[in-house]
């Protein structure tokens, strides 16, 4: 008895745990924006036009070039930085926590500040959006 | 179950699988040419190198890797950030597998950066500054500019092609 239960309780982590891996990242950043009452929207012009924007020293394109569906080169290590566009690379956008990791630290390197919930929707809208 | 808690749970599961899938696959040929396994680690190898190669854990004593862990927010002008648990697993793994040795101690060549320290300058005494700085390197951090094995954890000889 005491191992069946065991076995379902296993069953239904695992399963629970595939239902949270195939979630959009763009999913929970939807709903943070949308705690904005003003929110209405993502905008890929918007996403554009924030990745080639300069902070303190760098702007996105710094290492992820000016068109992402190119590899990058890390402007301070000179190693190769995959293409950020899904139709170069679909492995890209794919993993919440990779995506919230990764906009924390670059949001903090270039702009020296978190990025809000609707400017990452606006640049993940936009990279999902280039096409070949 | 929340999709939060559904997701730490997974990623427990999924670093306690990697624990179990340590199992070092590459070698390393040292200077007097005995050969050893590479101690390798998924965590660390995913984490550490996706800015500049996992540098290996030999290449510095355990002090400078416990003062690098501890300050991943300012990781030498960039935010190199990750959760608790992840950094504790990378730590372990780091330490365990640190350089040792008997004549250089913590307060002659523990640095924070792999390149400032005494081994690191006497085995590249004769890179020319200049060379650094050319394109095809660009940083010292670039290891595999000139050691073309380096992603895979091999600094011998052979596979050194300086361009």
């Amino acid at each position: 008895m005491k191992q069946t239960v065991f076995v379902g309780g296993l069953a239904a982590l695992l399963f629970a745990a595939s239902l949270a891996r195939a979630a959009d990242p763009l999913d929970a950043i939807t709903a943070a924006a949308q705690a904005d009452k003003s929110f209405s929207g993502f905008s890929a012009a918007r996403g554009e036009t924030l990745f080639r924007t300069k902070g303190k020293d760098w702007s996105c394109s710094t290492c992820h070039t000016a068109d992402p569906r190119n590899p990058g080169r890390h402007t301070v290590t000179g190693k190769a930085i995959q293409p950020m566009a899904p139709v170069s690379n679909p492995k890209r956008l794919t993993d919440p926590a990779k995506v919230e990791k990764w906009f924390k630290r670059n949001c903090g390197d270039v702009f020296d500040r978190e990025c809000t919930a609707r400017e990452k929707g606006d640049v993940i809208t936009w990279l999902r959006s280039l096409a070949r | 179950m929340n999709t939060s808690k559904a997701h730490a749970g997974l990623r427990s599961i999924s670093t306690a699988l990697l624990y179990l899938a340590v199992i070092s696959t590459s070698s390393v040929v040292w200077a007097d040419g005995a050969t050893k396994p590479a101690p390798t680690n998924p965590v660390w190898q995913e984490e550490c190198g996706s800015c500049h190669i996992a540098y290996p854990p030999r290449f510095l004593p355990a002090e400078s890797w416990q003062q690098l862990m501890g300050s991943l927010e300012d990781h030498f002008g960039t935010d190199a950030s990750i959760d608790a648990g992840t950094a504790a697993t990378i730590e372990t793994f780091l330490t365990r597998n640190a350089k040792r040795s008997k004549t250089d101690t913590m307060a002659t060549d523990a640095p924070l950066r792999i390149t400032e320290g005494r081994w690191f300058r006497r085995e590249h005494d004769e890179i020319a500054a200049a060379k650094w700085k050319s394109a095809a390197i660009g940083s010292a951090a670039n290891c595999g500019a000139c050691h073309r094995e380096a992603d895979k954890g091999s600094f011998r000889e052979r596979d050194i092609k300086v361009p």
